[in-house]
């Protein structure tokens, strides 16, 4: 409970400096009231402007104040858009959670068993054909990757669409293109771009861990008492490889946000990434200091749920042993 | 360092011949980008010498190219080979430029928290932990767009590469700190540096002429490592519109170049590019793995 309160403790003050980044961007890159009123206004208008909005307060107060408004979701005016930022961010998001749910999902169901094949077989030919594959998909860029997708099935076979989210349907509340053919179709090229990174680095990371634990002398003497394989491996070898292989799967969905946005933009997927680029094209800053403290937070609590799974799959961690 | 070249250092390495291949391809790219005015059969950026009449040439073994022009030509007549070699040279700039950049700072952090120890330590790692759970492209990018909205366009512009490695080095510390760190923390405790402070020698020069050479195998291997992955963040942001300008194209912004005329069947302007970046990415990420398991053959 202790380590859990600890951590919880160090999430808020990682948020609190997102924050503060996202607020000194805001404070000092640009002008806001020059964004909102332009050059025709007069000195005297402007100055009431900045009173009102409150640009005169000590930075401690103004600080106290953004922190106050983003906690309860006011993130301010968008500037190019004149709309509410949070707004914006909640119109665009299903589209790239639902990107990268589908990504992380097939990543991991792919991963997990071909990193397990490669750590015991490390040697025969399957084996190293997918370690070979495995250098290629971490090593190509995404944004290549994509494009080669589009040339391929798009331009020369013509099988599917290159670019939008396609129909989306309404199942139980959620609005998601996962549930119609059109979307699936649309979403199959872009989740698979941003599936095949993570999952040479789950692959390899697993495999990596296989063959450390397969090393120690209680992985020996089980063998030596006589265990079957499968027991060997996936009773005792496997459980002692998740801690790190679970960090890296933390880290990773963090990834996939960041990842999302160049192939949102291959493939001119409407979501958050796509409203970031725009917002960094047109030096929309609201839009870019909250988009900062938004994937800020998903990145932190994705790292909060990994360690509370620790708690859960590390006894040693549970009874305050490390 | 020096010791651990080992004498078995090019029987190793001659028992790898995919390692030697990728080392004489990365060689062959730092001399051809390197000197591409040279090699370069055009001279792509010079409004001068480039005719829109060539434009988009297919490649010279395809139907209706014309044997000036290789890999073809884009659509306002450039030569791609020659484009390729001058993007090349700016890839393998800011790759290079970042990651020494990122093993300055990681070096100097690492060392300092490492050996010292303490509150600064504490400081320095927390600092580290929070840059760690932003993917470094995703800083990289912010770093790069807050920049972009705070310069001036034509400073912006003029800058382009050392803010590439600007944003690209200070993304990619982290993992350097992280390193240095560990290591420097185990070497403190070493008899030779106790030697050291007993024949009174100043703390500076003992770090620096006594730790850091027994810490920098494992800082090659992740500088060898990081290239690759700054030279995929270079590309991506060029691709993105956030990098080099258009005029001065890298190897990410010619892909982006030809990416708009995919559906005009236009495809070498993309796949050579293209092809020439997956193939220094991967051939670097050959290397720093063989140099990984050379100096760690437990791992092998």
């Amino acid at each position: 409970m202790y380590f859990l309160l600890a951590r919880l403790l160090q999430a808020t003050i990682v948020m609190l400096c997102v924050a503060l980044v996202g607020f000194l961007v805001f404070q000092f890159v640009g002008d806001p009231v020059l964004s909102l009123v332009g050059q025709e206004t007069s000195v005297e208008d402007r100055e009431a402007l900045r009173e009102s909005l409150g640009l005169n307060d000590p930075i401690l107060v103004q600080y106290a104040r953004y922190v106050v408004n983003a906690v309860q979701g006011d993130f301010g005016i968008s500037y190019s858009f004149n709309r509410d930022v949070s707004e914006m961010i909640a119109d665009r998001l299903p589209a790239t959670i639902e990107l990268v749910m589908l990504s992380g999902v097939l990543s991991l169901l792919l991963a997990i068993p071909a990193g397990i094949y490669t750590g015991i077989r490390r040697k025969g030919g399957i084996a190293q054909t997918i370690m070979a594959l495995s250098v290629i998909g971490v090593s190509i860029p995404s944004f290549l990757l994509g494009i080669l997708l589009i040339l391929v099935f798009s331009v020369w076979l013509n099988w599917l669409p290159s670019f939008g989210r396609g129909d989306v349907a309404v199942v139980l509340g959620f609005r998601s293109s996962l549930f119609t053919w059109d979307g699936l179709s649309h979403a199959l090229m872009p989740a698979a771009v941003l599936c095949l990174f993570q999952l040479g680095v789950i692959l390899r990371l697993i495999r990596a861990e296989m063959l450390e634990v397969l090393r120690t002398d209680y992985i020996r003497f089980a063998w030596a008492r006589g265990l079957p394989g499968g027991r060997v491996y996936f009773r005792h070898a496997l459980k002692n490889t998740l801690v790190p292989v679970v960090t890296a799967i933390g880290l990773q969905l963090s990834s996939l946000f960041a990842f999302s946005i160049i192939t949102e933009r291959v493939f001119q997927w409407p979501g958050m990434g796509s409203l970031l680029l725009h917002a960094i094209g047109q030096s929309d800053i609201p839009l870019l200091a909250a988009y900062l403290i938004f994937v800020g937070l998903v990145f932190t609590i994705s790292n909060l749920v990994v360690d509370a799974i620790y708690v859960l799959i590390d006894p040693r961690i549970r009874h305050g042993a490390l | 360092m020096l010791e651990r070249i080992r004498s078995d250092f090019w029987y190793e390495l001659l028992n790898s011949p995919v390692t030697v291949v990728s080392a004489v391809i990365i060689a062959l790219m730092i001399i051809g980008c390197t000197f591409a005015p040279v090699f370069a059969p055009h001279t792509p950026f010079d409004p001068a010498t480039i005719s829109i009449m060539d434009n988009n040439m297919p490649p010279a073994w395809a139907d209706g190219a014309d044997p000036r022009f290789l890999l073809g030509t884009d659509l306002q007549g450039r030569d791609v080979l020659s484009a390729m070699l001058y993007g090349g040279r700016i890839s393998l700039q800011v790759g290079i430029g970042a990651v020494a950049l990122s093993v300055v700072i990681g070096m100097i952090v690492g060392l300092v928290a490492g050996y010292f120890g303490g509150m600064t330590d504490a400081v320095l790692m927390r600092v580290a932990e929070i840059q760690f759970a932003f993917p470094p492209i995703l800083i990289a990018l912010l770093f790069n767009g807050i920049l972009k909205a705070s310069l001036p366009a034509d400073v912006f512009a003029q800058a382009a590469v050392p803010i590439m490695i600007l944003a690209i080095g200070l993304a990619g510390w982290v993992q350097f700190a992280r390193i240095v760190r560990a290591s420097a923390m185990v070497q403190r405790g070493q008899d030779y540096v106790t030697a050291c402070h007993a024949i009174g020698l100043p703390t500076v020069t003992i770090i620096l002429r006594h730790i850091t050479p027994n810490i920098l195998g494992p800082v090659l291997v992740l500088a060898m490592l990081q290239i690759a992955v700054a030279i995929v963040t270079e590309a991506t942001l060029s691709f993105l519109g956030l990098g080099t300008p258009l005029t001065e194209p890298s190897l990410g912004a010619l892909i982006q170049i030809g990416s708009q005329y995919l559906f005009s069947g236009i495809w070498w302007v993309v796949i050579f590019p293209g092809i020439m970046l997956l193939v220094m990415v991967v051939a670097f990420n050959l290397v720093a793995d063989w140099v990984r398991d050379y100096l760690n053959p437990r791992l092998r």
